[in-house]
């Protein structure tokens, strides 16, 4: 049977649909219920991953130190992960105290083609021993050439094995196929896919990522991760289970642990509305969601025409700032027309 | 009548994205004269650029100024950070002016619009970074305001295309260089700065965005020091300019600025390579006006 690497994203990706307000009583359930379903690698933390609890994109409600301990306790057999953006964590600040307080495995991450940005961060984890595997995020914005020459790099910087992000839900199946079989036709390390359901295809397109030869698959129990979620780790199992592939994860334990993340956790079980399908077609990531919610309310303006705007203006991750700029314009331009 | 100034003779060290862009702003300068451009090959984008337009090259990097402390007064780092601590040492053995643009944060930091006239009393002055110089200028103001802001918050988005390999390895040192710089101008204990490189295309301006914990805040006075101090960059960055001007929303204070270069190298969209340049020429030009008076 072949095997197929289920790496969870629940407490981090998550994070971002409580905004980051994970709390310790949350962590330490969560933690014992995957460990025990046979959960392999788990990461915990702020939505944008270690050293990114900031104003621009939400404080967390605990500290990453908090939040790691917490999980290191309760985890036997599962490895804690963590996701580093470089920009966002540096070496000093973030990385060097994740491994003290027991990080097992990085998800070096970055946008699409800036991977020579994760060379220092990728050697430093695999210099102390850990692994290292390199994220690029909003991938639906490069070429599967770009994406290979990207992904090279990383190889090449030490990395274990390199995910592509749908971070905006923006994919069908057949970009799935296009960009992940040229990466494991030149790739030496596992490739992985990570998907959004924007468009309600995280699971088929997750399963598109497995036929062409991807060997890890990010989810979430429920979904529960930005946007309209990720793909439904406990769906992934069955699924995978169905098509034969081996995971190492207990079909009821993983269900008992949906079901703990539902009644503990997630505020509202991810769903697909209107804004995340029109976040998916404008290829913008779902983590704005929240603010631009937030800030239409305050400007009564309809989100929908923000993230229009957000998407002809290519945002990526980070970028939340923008939110207000463009909400200010739209009044204006609304106003004006008003006025004529 | 007319007189010919005297001009200051300067040195450029690195040939990339920044050491490039210096060399084209010199060659405008009524202060500045670049004697050498000195990097460590001849078939480099900028050196070719530099052998263009006529300006004397050298393939030999430091070493070149290590053997020719004649030929300069005043020199530009545009390396990296590690380089810099190295080659620190041998311009202090010289005597030497340097201007670092790199995040190694050896020497005095400066940002011209907050402490110019304090730094031509300085043999090492750095630039800190192009997060730091949009930023620190709004965070010194608001510090100024009020002496109790909590916590201020910088994010700086710049185009891919406009971070060369330097830029690119030196990432964490930019982020730690402008937290001490921001601590340091505002004396806010707490800041957190973040840098996105951004691959649209086309590029993005440059745009830095600082958000504050402020109790209370006296807005008409934030809104009229901000002012006073964008009028005051522009004078040496005509292409900074205020995009959001300080809004109180959501219990943050929130500035957003945005930085057009002046295409001289790179593309307008490069702003974050014309804001430190813009603040590195000011400091020389300063030197050179205290020097050849």
């Amino acid at each position: 049977m072949k095997k197929i690497h289920i790496h969870d994203v629940s407490l981090r990706d998550g994070s971002h649909a409580i905004s980051h307000q994970l709390s310790k009583e949350q962590i330490i359930s969560y933690c014992i219920a995957a460990n025990n379903a046979g959960i392999a690698t788990m990461e915990v933390g702020h939505g944008n991953g270690i050293g990114a609890s900031s104003i621009q994109v939400g404080i967390s409600k605990l500290t990453d130190e908090e939040m790691l301990t917490i999980a290191k306790r309760n985890l036997t057999t599962t490895k804690l992960a963590i996701h580093v953006m470089p920009g966002f964590a540096t070496i000093n600040k973030d990385l060097k105290k994740a491994f003290d307080w027991g990080v097992d495995l990085v998800r070096v991450a970055c946008h699409c083609t800036e991977a020579d940005i994760t060379e220092k961060h990728i050697s430093f984890a695999r210099e102390r021993g850990k692994e290292a595997i390199g994220a690029l995020m909003m991938t639906h914005m490069a070429s599967k050439e770009t994406l290979l020459e990207e992904a090279l790099k990383m190889q090449s910087y030490g990395a274990e094995g390199v995910v592509l992000y749908d971070s905006a839900g923006a994919y069908l199946p057949r970009d799935v196929k296009d960009k992940i079989n040229i990466l494991v036709a030149n790739l030496n390390i596992p490739v992985g896919f990570h998907a959004h359901n924007n468009l309600g295809l995280a699971i088929a397109n997750s399963l598109a990522a497995v036929e062409c030869g991807a060997q890890i698959i990010d989810g979430a129990m429920r979904g529960f991760g930005a946007g309209a979620g990720n793909a439904q780790l406990e769906v992934l199992v069955a699924v995978l289970q169905k098509l034969e592939y081996e995971t190492g994860i207990s079909l009821y334990k993983v269900m008992d642990a949906a079901e703990i993340t539902q009644e503990k956790i997630i505020q509202e079980i991810p769903t697909i509305n209107n804004i995340s399908i029109i976040s998916g077609l404008s290829g913008v990531f779902s983590g704005f969601a929240k603010h631009v919610a937030r800030i239409a309310k305050e400007n009564e303006l309809d989100p929908r025409d923000i993230f229009i705007e957000l998407g002809k203006r290519k945002v990526v991750a980070g970028q939340e700032d923008l939110i207000v700029e463009v909400a200010i314009e739209l009044k204006k331009n609304i106003s004006t027309t008003k006025s004529k | 009548m007319l007189k010919m100034r005297k001009k200051l003779k300067v040195a450029i060290l690195g040939t990339g994205n920044i050491g490039t862009d210096l060399l084209i702003k010199i060659l405008r300068s009524d202060y500045l004269e670049c004697s050498y451009f000195v990097g460590r090959n001849f078939l480099s984008k900028g050196m070719s650029k530099a052998i263009n337009l006529g300006v004397r090259v050298s393939d030999k990097s430091i070493e070149f100024l290590k053997s020719n402390p004649k030929l300069y007064d005043l020199v530009f780092d545009a390396t990296t950070a590690s380089e810099h601590i190295k080659h620190a040492i041998i311009f202090k053995e010289f005597n030497k002016i340097v201007i670092d643009l790199t995040p190694a944060k050896v020497g005095k930091l400066c940002v011209p619009s907050v402490n110019l006239s304090e730094v031509i009393h300085f043999n090492n002055i750095n630039t800190i970074t192009c997060g730091g110089q949009a930023s620190i200028p709004l965070a010194f103001v608001l510090g100024k305001v009020h002496p109790n802001t909590e916590y201020i918050e910088v994010i700086s988005a710049i185009a891919s295309k406009s971070a060369g390999p330097g830029t690119r390895a030196n990432l964490d040192e930019y982020v730690e260089t402008t937290e001490a710089g921001i601590i340091q101008f505002s004396k806010c204990q707490k800041a957190k700065v973040m840098l996105i490189l951004n691959p649209a295309i086309p590029c993005i301006d440059m745009q830095t965005t600082i958000q504050a914990t402020i109790k209370d805040p006296n807005m008409d006075l934030i809104t009229f020091e901000i002012n006073k101090m964008v009028a005051n960059i522009q004078k040496y960055v005509p292409g900074y300019h205020l995009l959001v001007p300080p809004t109180y929303e959501g219990g943050r204070l929130i500035i957003t600025v945005k930085v057009k270069g002046l295409g001289d190298y790179l593309p307008s969209y490069a702003g974050n390579l014309d804001i430190i340049n813009c603040a590195a020429i000011a400091i020389a030009e300063e030197f050179s006006k205290a020097k050849l008076k």
